[in-house]
């Protein structure tokens, strides 16, 4: 077993800390996150009454603000996740055929990357939405369809290199299709680098999220993302300033704890950036 | 053993006949034949560059884009090769004509188990035929088969990734195995291993071998037949030891004389053939091999020698043969 520096521990302590909340957002909330009591509006981290006890405050409907991160982290960690596989999947089936098969089929794959890489994602997004109609389903759907060029230029580029290597050509002279040499021999092999960039893309995923939802494109109210609770508080800011401060928080730690690991993950994979 | 080289072509496992490949309009191997039997191992011997993996890839039908065939036919069984759809050629591949390669280590996927490599060649997932699997893993003398399937080949040493090698090419009882270099990678004594490996199962399991190899050593070792190519052509075929003892081409004659041996006077220079092998784009007419040939004359440079019997079953491709 390889030793793990503190720093690493720490990084994979805030990325289970997320998954944990986020899955038992109902086990860690004391209070529903849609229960309004307009009595206990904008309460300062600490509130306590007689029937409950706000530890992070409420919001200007009065709702708890714990319990409406936690439920923000679940719906974070499902549309990243969702979204991720979607292009994950788009993106590597075409750059494993664009790799594989060349000719007008790779042609026809890079040109689609170029073009939607000269799109502004994030306008992509709002447009979309715009006129799909927000939700959940819509959300997953633009953030997953629009993030697959990073990877098929990755699977691409990868599937390349190890189509030339001879247990490939071994595999061809055995008799192999493409369809196993490219899910049996090349996608495991080109694997590593894949999830390095899924994983930074999982970041950003949960950015995206934020962002459209704080525009107000993304969940919709009642249901709490981190995203509408900040855009909500930013009205508030002056006067509770913890509705902003607790989801940015989060959202920053949770962003930083991925792309940390992506290094890491990027070290343990290259090993050309190993042992420094 | 059969030792004819004029055979009765019904008995080949794998005929070519009149091979020519070529890169856009330049020629690299020009009208070459042979033919193996079952259980006979024939050595396809010659230069680097000589156009010997060019025909082992041209059988397979995976030339590399930039390569075409412009003549002949080859021949498995009774099945021409030529006429069959991609599809029917695929399926053939590692059931009727296996290949094994020169670095073995590379030659295997560093992902996948033993095994499953080996299960693969018989198409089907290892949990069904792990027996079968596991036999043939002892037929390659693998020592310990129940922890060597499950292993990855970088657990394995470069002469059992070869014996694995061989036990994904053979497991599927394919009737022709062609073998690229197969021991240029590995270390004297693990090569005569693997050869007198190859050598067995090939009588054992009635297999034709075509075994290409720059290495006489090798050829001496574990051919029945051997053909000499030069420059894209074959210069000589026959039985191992009639080529050895008697070689008629002058190539033949003056490369067997260019291996040293330990009886040599020490420090004495060693015999070489003196200038180069012409690029293919200066083949021309005539002898590919009359520029450095000590025979050669006017007639070798302008007409091209057929392949012509001489003594007991050999072919020869030269006007003027050593000893005729």
């Amino acid at each position: 077993m390889r030793r793990i520096s503190w720093g690493t521990a720490l990084i994979f302590a805030g990325l289970l800390a997320f998954m944990v909340a986020a899955v038992g957002a109902d086990v860690f909330a004391s209070n529903d996150p849609l229960r309004q009591s307009l009595l206990l509006r904008l309460r300062p981290p600490g509130t306590a009454t007689a029937t409950a006890y706000f530890p992070l405050g409420t919001d200007d409907l009065g709702r708890d603000l714990l319990a409406r991160i936690l439920y923000g982290a679940r719906a974070s960690l499902m549309v990243a996740a969702l979204s991720v596989s979607v292009s994950l999947l788009v993106g590597v089936t075409l750059g494993l055929m664009a790799g594989w098969f060349g000719g007008w089929v790779s042609i026809i794959a890079m040109r689609a990357v170029d073009t939607m890489l000269s799109i502004p994602a994030i306008l992509l997004a709002v447009l979309t939405v715009a006129v799909l109609g927000p939700g959940f389903f819509n959300l997953v759907l633009v953030l997953g369809l629009t993030r697959w060029p990073r990877y098929t230029r990755v699977a691409y580029a990868q599937t390349l290199q190890v189509a030339a290597l001879p247990y490939v050509r071994a595999a061809e002279m055995a008799g192999c299709g493409p369809g196993r040499i490219l899910l049996r021999h090349v996608l495991p092999n080109i694997a590593g680098p894949l999830m390095v960039v899924a994983t930074s893309e999982f970041g950003l995923m949960i950015l995206f999220e934020a962002s459209l939802s704080f525009l107000g494109l993304g969940i919709q109210p009642p249901y709490p993302s981190w995203g509408s609770i900040m855009s909500v508080g930013r009205q508030y800011v002056v006067r509770a300033w913890w509705l902003t401060a607790f989801p940015g928080a989060c959202l920053f730690g949770v962003v930083l704890c991925v792309n940390l690991f992506g290094d890491w993950l990027r070290d343990r994979v290259d090993p050309r950036s190993q042992g420094r | 053993m059969t030792a004819l080289s004029v055979r009765d072509l019904s008995l080949a496992a794998l005929a070519v006949r009149d091979l020519s490949l070529a890169i856009g309009r330049t020629n690299i191997v020009d009208a070459i034949s042979f033919d193996v039997a079952p259980g006979e191992v024939l050595a396809l011997v010659g230069e680097s560059g000589c156009g010997k993996s060019v025909t082992a890839q041209a059988i397979m039908r995976l030339l590399p884009a930039a390569i075409r065939q412009t003549g002949g036919e080859i021949t498995l069984g009774a099945t021409s090769l030529s006429n069959l759809s991609a599809r029917a050629m695929r399926d053939l591949r590692g059931r009727q004509i296996a290949m094994i390669f020169q670095e073995p280590q590379s030659a295997l996927d560093p992902l996948a188990t033993v095994g499953n490599q080996i299960a693969e060649a018989l198409r089907q997932p290892l949990a069904r035929v792990r027996a079968e699997v596991r036999q043939m893993l002892v037929e390659v003398g693998i020592s310990d088969p129940d922890r060597r399937i499950d292993q990855h080949p970088f657990e394995l040493s470069g002469g059992m990734c070869q014996r694995v090698m061989i036990a994904i090419a053979l497991i599927a009882r394919p009737a022709v195995l062609i073998a690229d270099e197969p021991t240029t990678a590995l270390d004297v004594t693990i090569q005569a291993q693997i050869l007198a490996l190859l050598r067995r199962l090939a009588a054992e399991r009635q297999t034709a071998v075509v075994l290409i190899t720059h290495d006489m050593g090798v050829v001496a070792d574990i051919a029945d037949r051997v053909a000499v190519m030069y420059a894209g052509r074959v210069a000589e075929t026959g039985p191992t030891a009639a080529v050895f003892a008697t070689p008629a081409h002058p190539y033949t004659a003056l490369l067997l004389a260019s291996i040293p041996r330990l009886s040599d006077v020490p420090k004495s220079a060693l015999a070489v053939i003196d200038g180069q092998v012409p690029q293919p784009a200066d083949y021309g007419t005539g002898c590919r091999f009359a520029g450095r040939c000590p025979r050669g004359d006017r007639r070798c440079v302008a007409e091209t020698p057929a392949l012509g019997p001489v003594a007991d079953g050999r072919l020869v491709a030269c006007f003027h043969p050593v000893g005729g």
